[in-house]
């Protein structure tokens, strides 16, 4: 059932607006926030990345004026979540255009809630032209030791790679396949004959 | 959607609040009553059957406090397991035959690959929904009628209540895309729209779950402490 909590991130300067956003959230059930950043410096932007957020909420004052409207692309170079702007200074369109959604400190909770998850549906991640590609030959290999049950380590070692390139893999075979599930990939992986089904067991 | 409309007309608005009715237990037959007198005479919280009603229709609906505080717990969770029966029993049971049907010309290996995907995800749905029959209702029931029960609480269930919505996705990706040809395409089409309707059915389920019943109770626990 899709919705465990979604988990967010905050990035926000003023304590007020986090506690604020913190407290909607809990009335409402659906999210939580996992990690309160007061801006994206170089140690943040690791944070970042690392992060396994649904939602990032950024108040785009955290970036100086010139660099406001492409705020935006410095999150999304991170992550794959939706992006939702929270502006405290007054907006102007063009600094939360690129964002999913865009919530005023003036919303009601419930408005709050639902622009979060419009953010979701309307959060595009990669451009739909990657989504047309087949499986490389590397990615093929790769599914079929997920499929055979072979952890991310194995798989680095055996490939020589780093785990942090198998997730990539990883992350690209869903994307492709549309597959998310281990289980899900084998079946995958045995319907095209990627592996003999003797073999498992 | 308000309680002096008339019953037909809400599912004229969106008419899979059949499946909500049939979950609560009201009868057919409604003819012009309006949603406040048929509640009351299948014995229904109106006040509930509005606010499961719609959370399952408006896309994005935040229900207020004072709907909250004015549905009863007590009908919610007996909604939630009528909700599970009906998967079990209807949903899953159907989805097996229309999948015993549609792989009927395949070999005898892609056949057992994707029952046995299938079965899994049954087993996982099974284990999903029979902990929140053994654990998470009987203590909201408690909670409700204002009993203080040590040992588990709301924040327990919260943070358990996990996904069971992946391998469905994947489910419906195996058959739009990775059927095997030799399939019959309509009898793909019935399984197809049975998964899409589990999915979105299941979707709404876990949303009453996560933004009614959780916070409905967590306010139930401050009144018991």
């Amino acid at each position: 059932m899709s919705v465990t909590k979604k988990k967010i991130l905050l990035i926000t300067p003023s304590r007020i607006i986090a506690r604020g956003i913190a407290s909607i959230l809990e009335e409402h059930g659906g999210f939580t926030i996992e990690t309160v950043l007061t801006d994206l410096s170089r140690e943040n932007e690791a944070t970042v990345r690392d992060s396994m957020s649904d939602i990032i909420i950024v108040d785009p004052v955290i970036f100086d004026y010139a660099s406001r409207p492409l705020g935006r692309n410095r999150i999304s170079d991170l992550t794959d979540a939706a992006v939702v702007a929270a502006p405290t200074v007054l907006p102007d369109d063009e600094s939360t255009k690129n964002y999913d959604e865009s919530i005023s400190i003036y919303d009601t909770p419930a408005a709050v809630i639902s622009k979060l998850r419009n953010s979701l549906a309307h959060s595009t991640g990669k451009s739909p032209a990657e989504n047309r590609e087949e499986l490389s030959a590397r990615e093929k290999e790769i599914l079929v030791c997920v499929a055979r049950g072979m952890l991310n380590k194995e798989i680095a070692d055996r490939f020589h790679i780093s785990i942090y390139t198998v997730i990539t893999h990883r992350k690209n075979i869903t994307r492709k396949t549309g597959i998310k599930t281990v289980a899900g990939l084998t079946v995958y992986a045995l319907l095209n004959n990627l592996i003999d089904p003797a073999s498992m067991e | 959607m308000r309680k002096n409309m008339k019953m037909a007309d809400l599912l004229g608005i969106d008419y899979r609040l059949l499946t909500v009715i049939y979950r609560l237990g009201i009868k057919l037959g409604f003819g012009e009553k309006t949603v406040e007198e048929t509640c009351m005479e299948s014995g229904v919280n109106c006040d509930t059957f509005l606010l499961i009603a719609n959370v399952y229709s408006t896309e994005g609906y935040v229900p207020t406090t004072e709907m909250m505080t004015a549905a009863s717990a007590i009908d919610l969770v007996r909604y939630l397991h009528a909700s599970h029966a009906y998967y079990l029993d209807h949903h899953l049971k159907e989805l097996d035959d229309l999948f015993e049907e549609l792989l009927r010309p395949c070999t005898a290996i892609q056949k057992d690959i994707i029952m046995r995907f299938f079965s899994e995800y049954r087993k996982e749905v099974e284990n999903h929904f029979a902990y929140e029959e053994d654990i998470v209702f009987p203590y909201v029931r408690s909670v409700a009628s204002g009993q203080n029960v040590e040992g588990y609480s709301m924040e327990t269930f919260e943070e358990n209540h996990n996904n069971i919505d992946e391998k469905l996705n994947d489910l419906r990706n195996i058959v739009m895309k990775y059927l095997p040809p030799a399939c019959d395409t309509v009898t793909a089409i019935r399984a197809l729209s049975r998964l899409c309707t589990l999915e979105t059915d299941l979707e709404k389920h876990t949303m009453i779950e996560n933004s009614i019943l959780i916070p409905m109770v967590n306010r139930l626990e401050e009144k018991c402490q």
